[in-house]
Formats: C-alpha cells, sequence, structure tokens
C-alpha cells in the first residue's frame, strides 16, 4: 500500500528549496540586485554564475539572513529569510568565500562549537566532528589554533563546519576560490556527492567547475538574473555550435576557397583558420549542420578531422553576458556596478 | 536566546585564552596590593623625599585610607580595564567576520549580545574579588581588619559600577565597526558620568553614586542607602543592554 502524504506535506516536498521574488538590493546609488526571481529546486546543485560584482555575493548575503533586501522577499526551506531567525539557520550551512574564524581556536574546538550550536552533543558530536576533519583533511591539523593555518586550511574549515550537521541546504560563496587543485577536485566531488541529499548553491566565476556538478544554473550580471534553468537546455538554446575542421596536408588553394566560402555563408559568424584548423562558429545551427558538409565538398577539401564540438558554458556565458570591456570594470577588476537616481 | 549556553561557554573560554582575564585579574590584583601599601607609606614616603623642606602634617593613615585608595584606584584603572575589554566585543567581531560566521548558526542576536556582556562582567568579577581579597588581607595586616560582609558588598558595589561603564563601551561598539570609537564613548561616558556624579539629586542614581554607599558598606558605618544607586545602575545596565540589542537585531553584517 503505497504511503499516504498530506498535500500540505507532499507541497512541502515539492516546494523549491529556496525561492526569491523580485529580490531588489540597493547601497545608496548603486543597484546591486535587480529584481532577482528565482527559484532552486530541492535536491538539487545549483550553480550562480557571473562575473566579479554582478551580485551573486549580494544574493547570497540575503538569503543567508546577514543583509536584508530593499525590496522583495525569499523563502529558504520555507521560511522567510531575515536577520534573526536561528530557525533558518538550522536548517543551512554555509561557506563564506573568505571564512574567518576564531584564531585562538583549535579546528576541533570550532567544529565542536558549530556542532554543539546546532544541538549536536556527546558522541554523535564527537563522531561528526571526526569524520568531517576526515573528510577535509584536517584531521593531524585538528589540535592546531586556527591562527596558524593556511588559506587553504581555513577554506577546508570552512567547508567541514558548513557540512557537520548535514544541512538540509547547502550555500557556498566562491568555495574553491583558495583550494590547490586536489582540494579544489575533492571539494568538487563532494558537492556533486551532495546531489538528492541537500540542495546546494554555490555561486563561482569559474565555468569549468559549475559544468563540471551543477544541474542547473542562474547567470546574473550587474545585478540582473540573465537566464536561468538547467544546463543542458542552456547549452542547448544559447551556446553556438563550433565546428572543427581538419584539412589533410598541401591543399593551401583548396581549404582557402572553402573559408571563403564558410565565411559567405549566412549561418557562419566567424571562420577563423589557426593551427591547421578551421574553427567555424556559426549562428543557425540547422542551416549549419545541412550546409557545412556540402560546402566542404564542392571545394574539393579532404579532411582528416571533422568534428561538432560540444558547446561550453563558457559559450553561453559569453553569448549572454559578453565579454567585459575596459569601460565595464572599475579598479578592483570588478565589474562596474549600474548606478541608479536615489528614490 | 538561542545557543545561550554554547556562546557564552565559547566567550569565557576566549576570555581565558585571548589571556584577557589572566592579564586583567594581575593588574587588579596588583592594585588590590598596592592600595593598603600606598595609604600606608606614603606619608613616610613624602617625608622622606622632601619632608624637610614641607611644614605639613600628614594625620596617620588608617583603614579608611586603605579603602579611600582601592576604591580611587579600581574606579580609574577598573573603569579604564572595563572600556579596553568592551570596545572590541562586538565592533572587531563584526569587522573580522567572525560575527557572520556565529550568526549563520542557529544563535539569536540576543545571545550572541548578552553572553559578551556576561563573560566581561565575569572577567572584571573575578579580577574584582582578586583584588579585594589582596586588599583585605594587606588591610588587616597594615592597619585592621575591615568588616568582611561590608567589604564584599562595597566590592559587589564597585563592581557593578564597571560593569556598568563595560555596558556603555558595549552599546557603542555594537553600533559602530570601530573598537576606538566604542571606547571614545566609553571614555566620554565616564568623564560626564563624573561631572554629573557632582550633582547631588542625579549623581547617587549614576554608576558614580555607588562609591559612597560602598564606603560606608566597606568601612562598617550604618544607615546606607544602598538600593537607590543599585537599582538605578542596574537599570542602566539593562536599558543599555536593550539598546545594544534593538540596534543589533536591525544591522547587516
Amino acid at each position: 500500500m503505497a504511503p499516504i502524504t498530506s498535500p500540505t506535506a507532499s507541497a512541502a516536498m515539492t516546494a523549491p528549496a529556496i525561492e526569491a521574488s523580485g529580490l531588489t538590493k540597493r547601497f545608496g546609488s548603486i543597484l546591486a540586485l535587480d529584481r532577482l526571481d528565482l527559484a532552486v529546486p530541492r535536491g538539487s546543485v545549483f550553480g550562480l554564475l557571473g562575473p566579479n560584482g554582478a551580485g551573486k555575493t549580494t544574493t547570497i548575503r540575503i538569503l543567508i539572513g546577514l543583509a536584508r533586501p530593499t525590496a522583495g522577499n525569499a523563502f529558504v526551506a520555507g521560511i522567510e529569510v531575515g536577520l534573526d531567525e536561528p530557525e533558518l539557520r538550522r536548517r543551512l550551512g554555509y561557506l563564506d568565500q573568505d571564512p574567518r574564524f576564531y584564531g585562538w581556536m583549535t579546528g576541533r574546538e570550532l567544529l565542536e562549537l558549530v556542532g554543539r550550536l546546532h544541538g549536536l552533543a556527546g558522541s554523535e558530536l564527537r563522531s561528526r566532528v571526526d569524520e568531517m576533519l576526515a573528510r577535509t583533511g584536517l584531521t593531524a591539523a585538528a589540535q592546531r589554533r586556527i591562527g596558524g593555518y593556511s588559506g587553504g586550511m581555513r577554506q577546508r574549515l570552512g567547508i567541514a563546519q558548513a557540512l557537520l550537521h548535514r544541512p538540509e541546504i547547502l550555500i557556498l560563496d566562491e568555495p574553491v576560490s583558495s583550494l590547490d587543485p586536489e582540494g579544489r577536485r575533492d571539494l568538487l566531488e563532494l558537492i556533486a556527492g551532495l546531489r538528492g541529499e541537500a540542495t546546494v548553491v554555490f555561486s563561482t566565476h569559474l565555468l569549468a567547475d559549475v559544468e563540471r556538478i551543477c544541474d542547473r544554473v542562474a547567470i546574473l550580471d550587474r545585478g540582473r538574473l540573465i537566464t536561468e534553468g538547467p544546463l543542458e537546455e542552456l547549452l542547448a538554446a544559447h551556446a553556438r555550435p563550433i565546428y572543427r575542421l581538419g584539412p589533410a596536408p598541401g591543399q593551401g588553394a583548396t581549404v582557402a576557397i572553402l573559408v571563403d566560402r564558410l565565411r559567405a555563408a549566412p549561418w557562419t559568424t566567424d571562420v577563423a583558420v589557426a593551427d591547421d584548423l578551421v574553427r567555424v562558429t556559426v549562428s543557425d545551427p540547422v542551416g549549419a549542420a545541412a550546409g557545412i558538409l556540402p560546402l566542404v565538398v564542392a571545394a574539393g577539401v579532404v579532411l582528416d578531422l571533422f568534428e561538432r564540438a560540444r558547446p561550453t558554458l563558457e559559450d553561453v556565458f559569453l553569448e549572454l553576458v559578453g565579454p567585459a570591456t575596459a569601460d565595464d570594470l572599475d579598479g578592483r577588476g570588478f565589474i562596474r556596478p549600474r548606478e541608479v537616481s536615489d528614490r | 536566546m538561542t545557543g545561550f549556553t554554547v556562546l557564552l561557554r565559547k566567550e569565557l573560554l576566549e576570555q581565558w585564552r585571548t589571556t584577557r582575564l589572566p592579564v586583567v585579574a594581575t593588574v587588579f590584583l596588583l592594585v588590590g596590593l598596592s592600595s593598603p601599601l600606598l595609604a600606608r607609606f606614603t606619608p613616610e614616603i613624602i617625608k622622606a623625599v622632601g619632608g624637610d623642606q614641607f611644614q605639613i602634617v600628614l594625620p596617620t593613615p588608617t583603614a579608611a585610607d586603605a579603602y579611600d585608595q582601592l576604591a580611587k584606584n579600581l574606579g580609574q584603572f577598573g573603569a579604564l580595564i572595563a572600556v579596553l575589554l568592551a570596545m572590541g566585543s562586538v565592533a572587531t567581531e563584526k569587522e573580522r567576520g567572525t560575527a557572520a560566521l556565529i550568526l549563520t548558526k542557529p544563535a539569536s542576536r540576543g545571545a550572541f549580545l548578552v553572553t559578551k556582556l556576561v563573560a566581561i562582567a565575569t572577567t572584571l568579577g573575578i579580577s574584582m574579588a582578586i583584588a579585594a581579597a589582596g586588599a583585605w588581607f594587606y588591610t588587616l595586616i597594615l592597619f585592621e581588619p575591615l568588616p568582611l560582609a561590608g567589604f564584599v558588598a562595597a566590592t559587589i558595589l564597585q563592581w557593578l559600577a564597571l560593569v556598568a561603564y563595560a555596558a556603555i563601551t558595549f552599546v557603542g561598539s555594537t553600533l559602530t565597526r570601530s573598537a576606538l570609537a566604542a571606547a571614545g564613548l566609553g571614555v566620554a561616558a565616564f568623564i560626564v558620568l563624573g561631572i554629573l556624579g557632582i550633582v547631588p539629586a542625579i549623581g547617587r542614581y549614576l554608576p558614580t553614586g555607588l562609591g559612597a554607599p560602598a564606603r560606608s558598606l566597606a568601612l562598617g558605618q550604618a544607615g546606607v542607602d544602598v538600593l537607590g544607586p543599585t537599582v538605578a545602575t542596574v537599570v542602566l545596565i539593562g536599558v543599555l543592554v536593550g539598546v545594544a540589542w534593538t540596534a543589533f537585531r536591525r544591522q547587516e553584517l
């Protein structure tokens, strides 16, 4: 017999883990977040993408209750976010992009403090602390003062404290920024392993990381949500396919003819020749699929290589956000925020 | 007050680990021991330094002089130390980001604040007790025993005054991100309260007004109005905590 679930319980299970509506944040005349609507499904690994200064950290700070929205509201685990909401924090794990701890504490003491705040005690607390120290490679340094930890060790300790109480929702702000390649790989595997168990939201500007582990992505730019959806759908909808053609050696003249014809085709946006490869960026995937090989045959070019490169998130990102120009950047390399008149 | 016990434990451990408690206790002990000594030997020191040149008749020091010396030293050094202890308590945590670490856990902002003030009050209390014990013992050796119960009660009143100075500074530390600004507020309050304390109608209801009843208690004098200044100071501390909490619960970190 199937278990009976009340409509309310069922709705709670299917409701998004995080839901934001019209989230706006102003700092004086600076509009850091502009009417952001966001829904993060339960159990997903959700990537919050954007260049520096896009509004990722502001969004996260509002979601975890460290900042107040100027307008709009947000619900995390069904609880409206606020500055003093201990119940919300019970359900959350959070890692800051630059985690700060008490330098006089040891790593173990910090985890014990966090565990106790989450209601863990006795043998359960000890075993969880031991487990998290081991998972983050900090067992040997557990009795050392945090003041002597390196940046990478502090980041790993931050991950340990965020995961200690098995949070329902894990929010990570640039979690791999201070990690070495090995630590980065381990953390990404750890996050990927949480899929289905917890909802993970993590912000980054490292597109390869998002592509590796996220199943949904939101792209922010200057405080606005540019797009949001499953990664594969975004790739299909926004990434322009790229074809790579590798002509057999000794066909210089015919390859030049082919390149001219490709450039003249209505479905190409860019044709570049480099390292004996012809790289064709297309605007119309259907037209390109039908037209590219006939052009190769008509030019009489023999190919050693013909491939349709899988579009990457970087392609999507550049398509939607575009590369930053010098005018877009402030002195720190951050995207200049939008200024609006004070109201 | 979610997380109160856990945070209080952390705050008390911090007082010890960061050596605030041992250092403050040592300073207070030195003040406690030196006060009766100064009271006892000041006339002889003055005489030895230049007594031949002055025709000053110094009265024979008494146990009351020892207490006055202690009260004066603790009132000044103690208030300064109370300001130093409280100035960075919240401001530094906000500035360093450790407040955000704690407040993204199941801990209320009220518990975060109150445990800090309780820890500061505990450090001041332990230090005060050590200073008082040293002073009472040296007064016994150099002069005569002061009434123990009255001396303990006087110490509690002096401690309450120091907690009030710490609470004023604590409000400054909560309102700003600057420990220096908080210290400025504490020192300014110390000066202003000192001036207002001269006005009889107001003075007895300020932390400075605790000095007179404390002296009477320590010296075993009868007819002391302890209740008025004590209640007024406790209410002041309560109001200050309320102001800090009201401001802090609306602050972005």
